[in-house]
């Protein structure tokens, strides 16, 4: 299901926050229908991580390649922010706090990209927003204002708008991190269906039953490094390093309690 | 003396026509202040300092001199170097661009106050900052500031009599003209005071009628 070109291409990736080093040197390559799960203690840089990808948080030093392009390519400033909104569109993410805009239908939500970056009409606007919260399963939410949906049809939502975009990539934030437990299975769902659909993924996740029921490889991060990747069965079940089991038995700790 | 009311009929078309212009002038104004606004809010927030500087000492002038004087200065003192406007443009500018100002400072912190997120995931879909401003910031950031923008369009109605000096024949000035034919300034004052008031009321309504709009579509 995965073949041997980078598809998302990070090379030695280094972001600081003043003298605050987020990243540390980190390389990562993600080839074409893999999914990522990237897991590691709050500030151990993983969303930072994520965040490069798209240029969110820009990199202090290294590189990100989407497939044959430069994400973060130096150019003088006009030009990047034109580059930079072509390369996004490649580029979906879902964020922890769903960041629905909360002026506009689940159906605005869907097509305001479409409609904007590519040139698309009503009619057609219209259809992939039917078919993508049809894929969300929230067809019959189509003219609801964010503000009368939960936090799991936000976040599908989200996820749909996303898609509008035919993204070659999909980033997930902490995607049910602030959702209510009862909430979590409707959003994991659809990532799930996703998964089976080959999107690449990299997911930032607490979840490590998810991780290990749809990812490929699991990343360990701990204070801005990779510390161990593997399948997920080897980096749950038998990981080799101390760091990775003292995060997961205190992790497992805290889901128990 | 003793007051008489019985003098007010002959020039009910008068006070009538003059509320006309009060509420000409007032709308005129309210929709200059209110787009204004946003284009200064904007202006303010992500100009680059070549137009930033010199509007912050233009926002300094409307702010911090009286409006009377910025409408002679507008009314007189333009013509001088060749802009003869007439009054009553020369009112909407003056009271419009004046209550621009104040908006701005309102929108400007409801355009900070917008979360973040709300930039970052328009930014991530592939949106240029301008886009995302003009899409989704600034829609949310207005919509947040109709209340106290109210406020000051009933600021700007009543500040509205002060085109009267430079001879637009709104309601104040439509009063004083009564007044010079009758010598009855209190019946008249009274009556131009009711007629404001009665102006206020239908604003309030319309404000509500939005707000309620807005709500809606939440």
């Amino acid at each position: 299901m995965t073949d041997q070109i980078p598809f998302v291409n990070i090379r030695h990736a280094q972001k600081s926050f003043g003298t605050l080093e987020v990243l540390k040197d980190i390389s990562l390559q993600v080839a074409k229908g893999e999914i990522v799960a990237i897991i590691g203690p709050s500030g151990s840089g993983k969303s930072t991580l994520l965040r490069a990808i798209n240029d969110l948080d820009p990199l202090t030093g290294g590189e990100v390649w989407l497939e044959d392009m430069q994400v973060n390519m130096k150019l003088p400033h006009r030009q990047y922010e034109k580059h930079i909104n072509q390369v996004r569109q490649n580029i979906g993410m879902v964020f922890q706090h769903f960041n629905l805009f909360p002026h506009l239908t689940a159906r605005q939500n869907v097509t305001l990209g479409p409609k904007m970056l590519k040139g698309l009409s009503e009619a057609d606007a219209n259809k992939l927003a039917e078919e993508q919260l049809a894929k969300v399963g929230l067809l019959d939410r189509i003219d609801y204002y964010p503000s009368r949906l939960s936090g799991g049809q936000k976040q599908r939502v989200a996820i749909a708008r996303a898609l509008a975009m035919k993204p070659k990539v999909m980033l997930f934030d902490e995607a049910t991190s602030a959702l209510d437990p009862e909430l979590v299975e409707e959003v994991n769902l659809v990532m799930k269906k996703l998964a089976e659909e080959n999107m690449t993924m990299i997911i930032v996740t607490h979840e490590m039953g998810f991780a290990e029921a749809v990812c490929d490889r699991v990343i360990f991060m701990d204070n801005g490094v990779i510390v161990e990747q593997g399948p997920p069965d080897k980096i749950f079940r038998n990981p080799d390093n101390q760091r990775t089991q003292d995060f997961l038995r205190k992790h497992l700790a805290n889901a128990n309690r | 003396m003793s007051l008489d009311f019985t003098v007010i009929p002959p020039f009910i078309g008068v006070i009538l026509m003059g509320a006309l212009w009060t509420i000409a002038i007032t709308a005129a104004s309210a929709v200059l202040s209110f787009f204004g606004g946003i284009v200064f809010a904007v202006v303010a927030l992500y100009a680059p300092w070549v137009i930033r500087l010199p509007f912050r000492a233009f926002a300094w002038l409307f702010m911090g001199t009286p409006l009377l004087l910025q409408l002679f200065l507008i009314y007189f003192g333009l013509v001088q170097i060749g802009i003869d406007l007439p009054a009553f443009a020369a009112g909407v500018i003056g009271l419009g661009l004046h209550f621009a100002v104040y908006n701005s400072e309102l929108i400007q912190t409801s355009i900070l106050a917008v979360d973040k997120g709300q930039m970052e995931a328009a930014r991530t879909i592939g949106l240029s900052r301008s886009q995302a401003l003009r899409k989704v910031v600034i829609p949310q950031a207005v919509r947040d500031v109709i209340p106290p923008i109210g406020n000051n369009m009933i600021a700007l109605l009543k500040d509205s009599a002060l085109v009267s000096v430079i001879g637009v024949s709104e309601l104040t000035l439509s009063a004083q003209l009564a007044i010079g034919r009758t010598y009855r300034p209190f019946e008249f004052y009274v009556l131009a005071a009711v007629v404001y008031y009665i102006i206020n009321l239908g604003m309030e309504a319309v404000q509500r009628r939005i707000e309620r709009r807005i709500k809606a579509a939440r």
